[in-house]
């Protein structure tokens, strides 16, 4: 330990004993014991606490029955847990019963202070860090430590009585860690006392009437199988997975939820799989849980690697068993081609899904949610049942907006419950949207994108839902099949596109921002993916939709600006902007977007719309955009002017991002401009060099960049010093540092360096000649800002030292402020 | 207790209660769907118009929905529950000798007035030089072509009220205030209660001292600019009545606000003009708030917004004074002080000009594009008819409809072909049947009784078993021109007791808490009040001729055999019988009670619940005996 802690600590100590001293941060005892923790893992327990005997006399104080806080009593006993953790320091400890006298019943647990959750929980955690050597064991089973345990799992604060099923997982693996070569059998006398005592405790729970109790025996073994996969394990589901076939008779089965992590964490557990046991068990918890509760167990089994085909073909039919009712409440008529076979609608399942509308929205959206998860999976079931899947979800939306014609009594009264429910929307348009990755026959196809432009058209669409419409119509046109032998929508696509657009219109002035931004987002995907094909581009230009995206520029919300910023950038870039192509309007007479959006950078009160800006102009730079390619330097010099005044970091990062592009293009090697490889880069011949240095400077680059090194936003500070470093590393061998020293303009570069260090900006500044530039370049040590910069902001007040005088200075000033009261 | 329907229409509804002693009218709307079967009247002769082939200018005129099912003056009050369904009100209380009273609240009356000024105006500044009504000749009408052929009832169809008969019906009427009980010749008392549909209107409570009869009619819980809805006070009904739920059930105002927003924007951005064919009052309100805060984001700041109504300034300001009806919100505007709707601020700035109608100041001031209000949404009279032939040709225009009432399909038959685009946004803020199903279960009434349409699904949508009224025991349907008989009967009727009366009782208690008293007394019984008062002493012996007469009306007051009570035990009865010397006795149930038989005696005692029959052969000393052994397990008082 460092030594100036060795000497604040026991002062410290002093005021933790203190119980007229109160400690008024708990996150400052937090933090204490993630140093000790530290420390003691990289040294010696026992060394530590002798050095330091502050320590030991901390703990013995708190031994007297005295007032302190219930913080300083949870701290003090894990800090002793942490400490006893070494078998040798435990040993030390031991020596003047100081263990047995926090941790046994003459300690806390038989005090006032074991009301408060924080010391049960400090005792608890005291313990877990104690236990990991077998004179722990003893100590445990000595000190009766294990009955208040099981008592704990039933604590009213769910944080303790979670510890406390992890602490007997703990203690149960640790008993059974000497036993491991041996392999015990799942007879009850083969086993350790200790262990023996946990597992007795823990069949007698699952035998318990009481349903909390059983999940807390669930818990402990879920745990157990989770984090152990010792041997032994296996004669514990031996032994104990008769008790859990048991729960199954029960009606209704107690504690499911807890049941199902069990029989997931065992079949997970790879001692465990080979056990045939455990597949019967888990089909037979399959067919006796509830459709809502069998669901998560059947994804879990369906995720697993391994497992025998008949469980996976079971598990899949019960996860899409409320999918199928749906379609078969939907179906004109019977049968249901293409489902896996047993995969029928069951009569519980109709049951659950009609007996009141929030159980049938859970199901249905905890269904799709999980067909959803297994889709995108390389062990999901196969065959996939594409088209059945893709029938219900749009069963389920025909459901939702009321468009659903059912002939049969459960159709009906399923369109009753579901009918303008948002959840499920949302939720069947998340799972159809994820079910885009699959094709499926164009007949059904043609119906997807119907019920999707049916929920686009909608007044009653919830923008929420609106906005998951729009995601999935975009998935599903990438997902459509493109003609042979050209690259244009298929036809069916470009039908759906005619009959959008129009919605689209409407959408981008609906008076609802969050649809209006959801249509300009929608806008700018499908343009960026189609904007350079013919059939797209004469749907878009014969719509007004353009033209709205360009007057929702001026839109009263920023997030709307923003998108409508983002959509234009890309609507010009592939010369898509309302009137380019109209006869109406001869060239000259459009406004330039450039300068609208130059307007939004300079004049915008929001960031959004401005980083937006920023985030287009990087783009038609790097792309070569035609306004942009007329005179990037002086397109790239007004950008940068405006940047650097704004109050926005992410606005100046962007343009340094920007100015980062223009370095690279003007040095000629756009390929490997990431300052980030190792690589060095190629070095410019020294001609172009200078041309380009010229050029640099003459948009100003070299001063956004230097004052952005000083900036007080670290991120744009360390994009600045890469950016430098970059053109540096390529401009290595220009010019000599001992010519360019003595240049009178070196000493201008140098003396603007040192104002935008001190901070005074936005002073005019003469013209930086290149050579000037490159030797104070050379004279920065960027490698040293760029190893500064990288630490985080409180490295310097992060260290233990800095902590101990922090709580010291605290008390001082609680005992200062009390002294002020007299 | 009965209902006479008179309106199959279940949002312009027309019933007639008879509660009590008291007729009672709940609404008189005005079904004027029969105007589509006529031209659009034109303010300037219309070329077009009058030249349709096979169609004749005819009397623009509505129409009365209601048969002879109750003779009218007979009718004691009636209420309005909001302004449009008091539109038939001069047809109800003139020329028909009705001698009523009608209770409204004052924003009703009001607007209501402002409406039916509106619609005398619409057909009054149009006049006819001849009118026709032979055609309603049910021999002439089969000839005529269809849909009018069709028509049914149409001799019941009236000419327009004019506006002395308007002011004559209104002045018929009493401001109520919400929640003010109003008694109605002692029988009933009648209250109404806020509805969050419009201005001013009420649901009513109609109760006795026993029972209660709610009347729902066009109610609201969406938070628009009205008085929240007061549902707590509709609880404990035996009956309630449940009219006038929303027309569009499947269109969620919120939606079709903002659907009506975006069209509106898209048709003024492409140099377009939008007509909203509107009632001067009600959802324009709600329209031009969201339109104030719609047009700045939507850049249509310098697009004028022109209402053109002969009522539109009066409705624009009488809506700004009415700030006791007005929601929560817009009251505390009123205190700070500013005026609770923002249309004055639109006023203000020149964005919403109003006009009497289109000749004046408005051609002067007409600009386009630009978007108009004006009446009346049938577009068969009024100045958007003007609108309609002026704007019709272009596809840039749009007319939107926003009021249900009408079929807009056929509002727009006489003007086809039509370029201008169309939009159906229909709002209608009532009640849903989702929102039906919950106030049906928070208020709990014993019977529900709803128009018929409102217990199947639309015809259109017949899958839909959640747009009709669910509720348990199913509701009692009514449809035009029937009489229900409301499926409750009155069991008790308060009466009081004059305190000597009172005084003079001697109560017995004949089983712990119950006590019981006879009384004497007379029945006094005036304005359906009844009073008990002590009987009058017997008549002087010494009254002369003239007080003889008034002591014949004097009742026989005869000695009163005692009243018994309490049942008899059929065992112990026996033991008695026994005890005293009977034997032979044999018992049989019945289903009623049981047959004491004594066979050596020839005699049957016959014990039922609520009598005693003694059977023996002219045994006079036996049953005597029997009666006695028999009272002595009954309680005498």
């Amino acid at each position: 330990m460092d030594p100036e802690c060795s000497k604040l600590l026991p002062a410290l100590c002093a005021v933790l004993a203190d119980p007229r001293q109160p400690v008024a941060d708990d996150t400052c005892l937090e933090k204490l014991l993630d140093w000790f923790k530290t420390v003691t893992e990289a040294g010696s327990s026992v060394l530590l606490l002798q050095e330091n005997p502050c320590l030991v006399e901390l703990l013995f104080q708190v031994l007297k029955p005295q007032d302190l806080s219930s913080g300083v009593l949870s701290f003090s006993l894990r800090l002793a847990g942490i400490l006893a953790a070494q078998e040798n320091c435990f040993q030390y400890l031991q020596q003047g019963e100081l263990l047995r006298g926090l941790f046994g019943e003459s300690g806390p647990l038989g005090r006032a202070a074991w009301t408060a959750p924080t010391v049960r929980s400090g005792w608890i955690q005291g313990l877990r860090s104690l236990a990991q050597h077998p004179s722990a064991l003893h100590f445990l089973v000595g000190c009766g430590a294990l009955g208040t345990i099981f008592s704990l799992q039933g604590d009213p604060s769910l944080f303790v009585a979670s510890a406390a099923g992890q602490l007997l997982a703990h203690v149960l693996a640790l008993c059974m860690r000497g036993q491991a070569e041996e392999h015990p059998g799942p007879q009850a006398s083969d086993w350790p006392t200790c262990a023996q005592q946990i597992v007795d405790h823990v069949e007698e729970s699952l035998r318990s009437a009481d349903s909390p109790q059983v999940t807390q025996a669930l818990n402990v073994l879920s745990t157990t199988f989770g984090h152990c996969h010792s041997p032994w394990t296996q004669a514990l589901w031996v032994r104990l997975s008769p008790l859990v076939a048991c729960l199954l008779e029960k009606d209704p089965v107690p504690a499911a939820h807890s049941l199902v992590d069990l029989l997931l964490s065992a079949a997970r557990s790879p001692v465990l799989s080979a056990d045939c046991g455990l597949w019967e068990t888990l089909a037979q918890t399959l067919s006796h849980l509830s459709c809502t509760q069998a669901g998560p167990l059947a994804l879990g089994v369906l995720k697993l690697q391994a497992c025998p085909q008949t469980l996976r073909a079971q598990a899949f039919g019960v996860l899409l068993q409320p999918l199928a009712c749906v379609l078969e409440a939907a179906a004109q008529a019977p049968g249901l081609p293409g489902l896996p076979a047993g995969t029928t609608g069951d009569s519980v399942v109709v049951d659950t899904l009609l007996s009141s509308k929030s159980a049938c929205v859970g199901l249905l959206c905890q269904t799709l949610a999980h067909v959803e998860l297994l889709q995108p999976m390389p062990q999901r079931p196969s065959p996939w049942p594409q088209a059945p899947l893709l029938g219900a979800a749009v069963a389920v939306l025909r459901f939702c907006n009321g468009s659903a014609a059912p002939t049969s009594d459960v159709g009906g009264r399923l369109c009753v419950i579901l009918v303008g429910c948002v959840r499920v929307q949302r939720a069947a348009l998340d799972f159809l949207g994820t079910l885009a990755q699959g094709l499926g026959p164009q007949e059904l196809v043609t119906q997807v994108l119907a019920v999707l432009l049916e929920y686009l058209k909608s007044p009653d669409s919830s923008p929420t839902v609106l906005k998951k419409a729009f995601q999935a119509a975009l998935r599903w046109l990438r997902s459509s099949p493109k003609p042979s032998g050209c690259c244009d929508m298929d036809p069916h696509s470009q039908q759906f596109l005619r009959e959008l657009l129009p919605v689209l219109q409407k959408r981008l002035c609906s008076p609802c921002w969050e649809v209006r931004d959801s249509g300009l987002e929608f806008l700018t995907q499908l343009t960026r993916r189609w904007g350079g094909q013919a059939g797209f581009r004469h749907t878009l230009l014969a719509s007004e939709v353009p033209e709205l995206a360009e007057q929702l520029l001026r839109d009263p919300e920023s997030y709307v600006r923003a998108s409508a910023v983002n959509a234009m950038g890309q609507l010009s870039s592939q010369g898509l902007r309302a009137t380019s192509a109209s006869p109406e309007y001869p060239g000259g007479q459009q406004k330039s977007l450039l300068l609208d959006l130059l307007h939004i950078l300079s004049a915008d009160s929001e960031g959004f719309p401005r980083r937006a800006v920023m985030q287009v102009f990087t783009e038609w730079l790097r792309d070569g955009h035609a306004e942009v390619a007329e005179d990037p330097e002086q397109f790239v010099a007004r950008v940068l002017q405006v940047a650097s005044q704004d109050l926005d970091w992410e606005v100046r990062a962007q343009g340094l991002e920007l100015a980062l592009v223009f370095l690279a293009q003007t040095l000629g090697q756009p390929a490997s401009y990431c300052p980030c490889t190792m690589a060095p880069p190629e070095v410019a011949p020294p001609g172009r060099l200078a041309q380009a240095l010229q050029a640099l400077c003459r948009v100003r680059l070299f001063e956004f960049a230097f004052r952005a090194l000083f900036d007080c936003d670290r991120p744009v500070a360390q994009k600045s010093c890469d950016l430098l470093l970059f053109l540096r590393a390529r401009a290595a061998p220009c010019g000599n540092p001992q010519d360019a020293g003595s240049s009178p303009n070196v000493a201008s570069a140098e003396a603007a360096l040192q104002r935008w260090r001190a901070g005074q900006q936005g002073q005019p500044q003469e013209d930086l000649e290149p050579e000037a530039v490159m030797a104070v370049l050379r004279s920065v040590d960027l490698e040293g800002l760029r190893g500064a910069l990288a630490e985080s902001s409180d490295h310097v007040e992060k260290s233990p030292r800095s902590l101990l005088q922090d709580m010291l200075a605290t008390v001082g000033t609680l005992v200062e402020n009390e002294a002020d009261c007299y | 207790m009965k209902l006479y329907c008179l309106s199959g229409h279940p949002t312009l509804p027309c019933n007639v209660l008879k509660f009590k002693s008291t007729t009672i009218m709940l609404d008189c709307g005005l079904d004027m769907t029969s105007t589509l079967n006529f031209l659009p009247l034109p303010l300037v002769q219309s070329p077009r118009l009058s030249n349709l082939p096979g169609w004749s200018l005819k009397d623009g005129n509505v129409f009365l929905d209601k048969t002879e099912l109750i003779d009218l003056s007979t009718v004691d009050v009636i209420l309005i529950s909001n302004y449009h369904c008091m539109m038939a009100l001069p047809y109800v209380t003139e020329h028909t000798g009705f001698t009523g009273t009608v209770y409204a609240t004052e924003p009703t009356v009001q607007i209501g007035r402002l409406l039916m000024e509106e619609l005398v105006n619409f057909i009054e500044r149009v006049p006819k030089a001849q009118s026709a009504s032979l055609w309603k000749n049910k021999d002439i009408q089969r000839l005529l072509p269809s849909p009018l052929k069709d028509a049914v009832d149409v001799s019941t169809w009236r000419r327009c009220y004019t506006m002395q008969e308007v002011n004559s019906a209104l002045s018929k009427i009493q401001l109520v205030g919400y929640s003010q009980k109003i008694e109605l010749f002692g029988a009933v008392q009648v209250t109404p209660l806020s509805s969050g549909y419009a201005l001013g209107s009420s649901n009513w409570i109609i109760q006795s001292h026993y029972e209660k009869v709610s009347y729902v009619s066009g109610s609201s819980l969406l938070t628009t600019h009205p008085q929240p809805m007061d549902q707590a006070s509709l609880k404990n009904s035996d009956v309630l009545v449940l009219t006038g739920l929303t027309q569009i059930p499947t269109a969620n105002p919120d939606g079709m606000v903002g659907e009506f927003c975006s069209n509106l924007a898209l048709t003024v951005r492409n140099g377009g003009n939008v007509l909203v064919p509107c009632y001067p009052s009600g959802v324009i309100y709600d329209l031009l708030e969201c339109l104030y805060q719609y047009i700045d984001s939507a850049g249509l700041s310098s697009i004028p917004f022109y209402f053109i109504s002969p009522v539109a300034n009066s409705s624009l300001e009488f809506s700004q004074i009415f700030a006791e009806w007005l929601c929560h919100n817009k009251q505390t505007k009123v205190y700070l002080p500013e005026p609770p709707f923002p249309h004055a601020e639109l006023i203000q700035t020149n964005k919403l000009k109003h006009y009497p109608s289109i000749h004046g100041d408005f051609s002067n001031d007409f600009r386009q594009p630009c978007v108009v209000f004006t009446g009346h949404p049938s577009l068969r009279f009024g100045d958007v008819v003007h609108f309609m032939e002026l704007w019709g040709k272009s596809s840039l225009n749009t007319v939107i409809f926003t009021e249900p009432d009408f079929s807009y399909l056929e509002a727009l038959a006489p003007y086809q072909p039509l370029a201008m685009k169309c939009i159906y946004c229909p709002i209608d803020t009532r009640l849903n049947f989702i929102q039906v199903s919950k106030l049906l279960k928070e208020v709990q009434p014993l019977h529900v009784v709803c128009p018929e349409q409102y217990t199947q699904p639309p015809p259109a949508q017949s899958h839909r078993t959640d747009l009709m009224i669910d509720c348990q025991p199913p509701p009692v349907s009514y449809r035009r021109a029937e009489v229900l008989t409301l499926p409750f009967k009155r069991r008790y009727e308060k009466i009081e007791i004059m305190p000597e009366l009172a005084d003079s009782l001697v109560p017995m208690e004949i089983k712990p808490g119950i006590s019981l008293a006879t009384v004497s007394a007379v029945l006094h019984t005036k304005d359906n009040k009844h009073v008990l008062q002590p009987p009058p002493r017997p008549a002087q012996p010494t009254g002369g001729k003239k007080r003889k007469r008034a002591s014949d009306d004097i009742p026989d007051c005869k000695v009163l055999k005692p009243l018994l009570s309490g049942s008899i035990p059929v065992e112990q009865f026996v033991q008695t019988l026994e005890k005293h010397g009977f034997s032979d006795i044999k018992v049989e149930d019945t289903t009623k009670g049981h047959i004491v038989l004594l066979q050596e005696a020839e005699t049957l005692i016959q014990i039922e619940e609520d009598s005693t029959h003694i059977i023996c052969d002219n045994d006079e000393v036996l049953r005597v005996r029997l009666r006695d052994l028999v009272l002595r397990f009954l309680q005498k008082f």
